[in-house]
């Protein structure tokens, strides 16, 4: 879908992006992490042409970007960034019409487009498609401009830091709900960020950038068993690395049929490892009760077994 | 029980401006200064029936109550009512006394209203403002409560009430000239104003755009503001009239050393810095995500300019388009001296002559129309910036 064949681009003489290459696959959900200066900014913006590179050469579907009209190719593609990016002057409903306007679709199949999303991102059309942007949460505004980012049915979707401005719980819930996003519509997603946690959830493939160059590329699993070096290592957090990995195991291959105290707190079977070992620290118990979707009790697991590879057979 | 600091010291000072400034002055006649007038001996001659000693003491008790009565909204209410009320009172008493001057003594003589009518009617009006200010309303009630509170002073004078009063005396000997004097301010006024506007924005986006027009533009405009206005005058007097002289042509067109033309020229440059200032301003301070946005979505330059930048930056130039209208209607009246013409010529002719009611005749439709622009201007403001405030 998008290919950077060594990319590499430069401010005042200093690499911002040294001999990028880096192959994005149709579906995928790529996230650019690293620290500030890394230039995960910029790669992702010289995508959509907002910077040009200095040398290389970027495919867009097979395509060299330059044979597009840079019009053309930015509105093939999404743009969300932090909320402040909104038009404070239209309402939400003009915000997410901004492309598909631009685009010239007709006023009911826009009508329309705005309906699906909002009620796509939980938000009633009757009540919000009039509000400006100074009305609406930061969760709100933040959930608009995805919104406005996918009104076009884009085929790739672009976001810098998207849920940088918001409160904890409001970006976990929001993540949630871009992953559900991704799962619904397919589309290829690229995602700038700062936040590890943000990049394992959300990610198919991680790519850990530094100064300009690619450190590593890998999912997340692969990345917390295997990092590349010291920076990756300590870039996820040394100290953390084994609890992060138990949040992308599942508990259910660990459910055993011992029976757990009538009285043991029990826990979702989809819920991961890292959550059911933080149940059993919360609660002073090394056995929880494992219900299924009718919140009926169906087994239970074993501290000791949790923190042991999953046994297979 | 509460208190109103803000009612309380404006009502002091008001008892103070009552009792030591004279309300008006009378004088046999035009020329020769008035004797003083207070208050209180108004207060003392009963007239037609009406008590106005009575009358006051109730407004003075009222406003009592309401210094130290609750900060309810009813009571703000009250306050711009008997604001509105005591300024009609102020102007109908000042109005009687005239008349019954002219009764008892010659038609020549003239009664003036004096320093404490003004201050009197100065702090019940900011009395009126900070009322309204305090009933938390939405902008445009807000201005037309403010209108409304004028309406039984307008209603005393537009009766007659008043006829007897020098100014009004002054404006009937003038009327004549009165109505062509204001509309001449007026188109001062609009024809320095509508080149601003034509030249001063894209002079702005110009600025906004680059640096280098930005750091040679504005120390030019910036200096304009430190000429004096008589100076600046003077400056373009030499070079018209000899425009003028040389070509013909721009002499019939009403180009001249004297008159429009230089009057309108320093008043259009004088109003260029706020009206370029706040342009820049107001576009500068469009946030850059906004714009990084709408390229990254696909809108070309042109259409970010128009449909984002400019209404964001709108509200920031009617600031200044607000400020540059309200001082070129004030610097108006100084036009006056190179024969420019409008309120400013009867200004002057009073002040040359000696008569201050001239000169009030002049100054008080200048206030009035500063004034009625801010409001209009507020408003606009107020209806653009409904969605996003």
């Amino acid at each position: 879908m998008i290919e950077f064949q060594n990319i590499s681009k430069s401010y005042d003489g200093i690499k911002a992006v040294d001999g990028l290459n880096l192959t994005i696959a149709r579906g995928e959900f790529v996230v650019l992490i690293g620290p500030s200066g890394s230039g995960k900014t910029t790669a992702l913006q010289l995508i959509n042409r907002l910077l040009d590179h200095d040398s290389g050469r970027i495919l867009f579907e097979g395509k060299e970007i330059y044979s597009f009209n840079v019009r053309d190719l930015r509105r093939r593609m999404g743009y969300a960034i932090q909320s402040v990016g909104l038009f404070p002057h239209w309402t939400v409903e003009r915000n997410i019409a901004t492309v598909p306007q631009l685009l010239g679709w007709k006023r009911s199949r826009i009508d329309q487009r705005v309906t699906e999303l909002l009620t796509l991102f939980a938000m009633d059309p009757a009540i919000f498609r009039t509000r400006y942007p100074h009305q609406l949460s930061g969760g709100q505004q933040q959930r608009v401009g995805v919104a406005r980012a996918l009104a076009a049915d884009p085929a790739v979707l672009l976001m810098d830091e998207p849920f940088g401005a918001l409160d904890p719980v409001t970006r976990a819930a929001l993540q949630l709900e871009m992953k559900r996003v991704h799962e619904v519509s397919g589309k290829t997603i690229v995602l700038v960020t700062h936040d590890i946690d943000e990049a394992l959830l959300l990610a198919s493939k991680v790519v850990v950038l530094d100064r300009g160059r690619v450190v590593q590329v890998g999912s997340p699993l692969e990345l917390l068993s295997k990092p590349a070096n010291d920076f990756v290592a300590d870039f996820i957090g040394r100290a953390d690395r084994g609890i992060k990995l138990l949040s992308l195991r599942a508990i259910e291959p660990y459910v055993g049929s011992a029976p757990a105290a009538p009285d043991a707190p029990s826990i979702a079977i989809n819920a991961t490892v890292r959550e059911a070992v933080s149940c059993m620290a919360a609660a002073g118990v090394a056995v929880l009760g494992v219900r299924n979707s009718d919140g009926r009790v169906v087994g239970s697991v074993q501290a000791a077994d949790l923190l042991l590879p999953v046994r297979h057979g | 029980m509460s208190f109103n600091p803000v009612l309380a010291l404006i009502n002091v000072l008001g008892l103070w401006a009552a009792l030591a400034l004279p309300l008006l002055r009378v004088a046999p006649n035009r020329l020769v200064s008035g004797d003083p007038v207070y208050l209180a001996e108004l207060l003392q001659t009963p007239s037609r029936g009406l008590f106005p000693a009575g009358w006051v003491v109730l407004i003075v008790a009222a406003m009592v109550a309401a210094i130290f009565g609750s900060a309810r909204r009813w009571v703000h209410w009250g306050v711009v009512g008997i604001a509105a009320v005591w300024m009609a009172t102020l102007v109908w008493l000042a109005g009687h006394h005239a008349s019954a001057t002219a009764l008892t003594e010659s038609p020549l003589a003239r009664t003036a209203l004096g320093a404490g009518f003004w201050s009197l009617f100065a702090l019940s009006w900011l009395l009126c403002l900070d009322a309204v200010e305090r009933l938390q309303i939405g902008f445009l009630p807000r201005m037309a409560l403010v209108a409304s509170v004028a309406v039984p002073m307008a209603s005393v004078v537009g009766l007659g009430y008043c006829d007897e009063l020098s100014i009004l005396k002054e404006y009937a000997n003038r009327s004549d000239v009165f109505a062509s004097a204001v509309l001449r301010h007026l188109q001062i006024v609009a024809t320095a104003i509508v080149p601003t506007v034509l030249l001063g924005l894209p002079l702005a986006w110009a600025a906004y755009r680059h640096a280098r027009v930005h750091s040679l533009l504005f120390p030019f405009l910036n200096l304009v503001q430190t000429i004096p206005s008589i100076a600046l005058f003077g400056l373009f007097m030499a070079p018209l009239a000899w425009m003028a002289a040389s070509y013909p042509l721009l002499g019939r067109a009403g180009i001249r050393g004297v008159g429009l033309a230089p009057a309108v020229l320093a008043l259009f440059l004088y109003s260029l810095l706020p009206v370029v200032r706040s342009a820049v301003a107001g576009l500068q301070q469009v946030p850059g995500a906004v714009k990084t946005a709408a390229r990254g979505m696909g809108m070309g330059a042109g259409a970010i300019f128009w449909r984002v930048e400019v209404p964001l930056a709108l509200p920031v130039l009617l600031l200044g388009l607000r400020a540059a209208v309200v001082q070129t209607i004030g610097l108006a009246a100084v036009t006056a001296l190179v024969g420019a013409g409008g309120l400013g010529s009867l200004m002057f002719e009073g002040l040359f002559s000696g008569a201050n009611e001239l000169v009030l005749l002049g100054v008080v439709p200048i206030v009035v129309l500063a004034v009625l622009a801010d409001g209009m201007f507020k408003a606009l403001s107020a209806v653009l910036k409904g969605p996003v405030a």
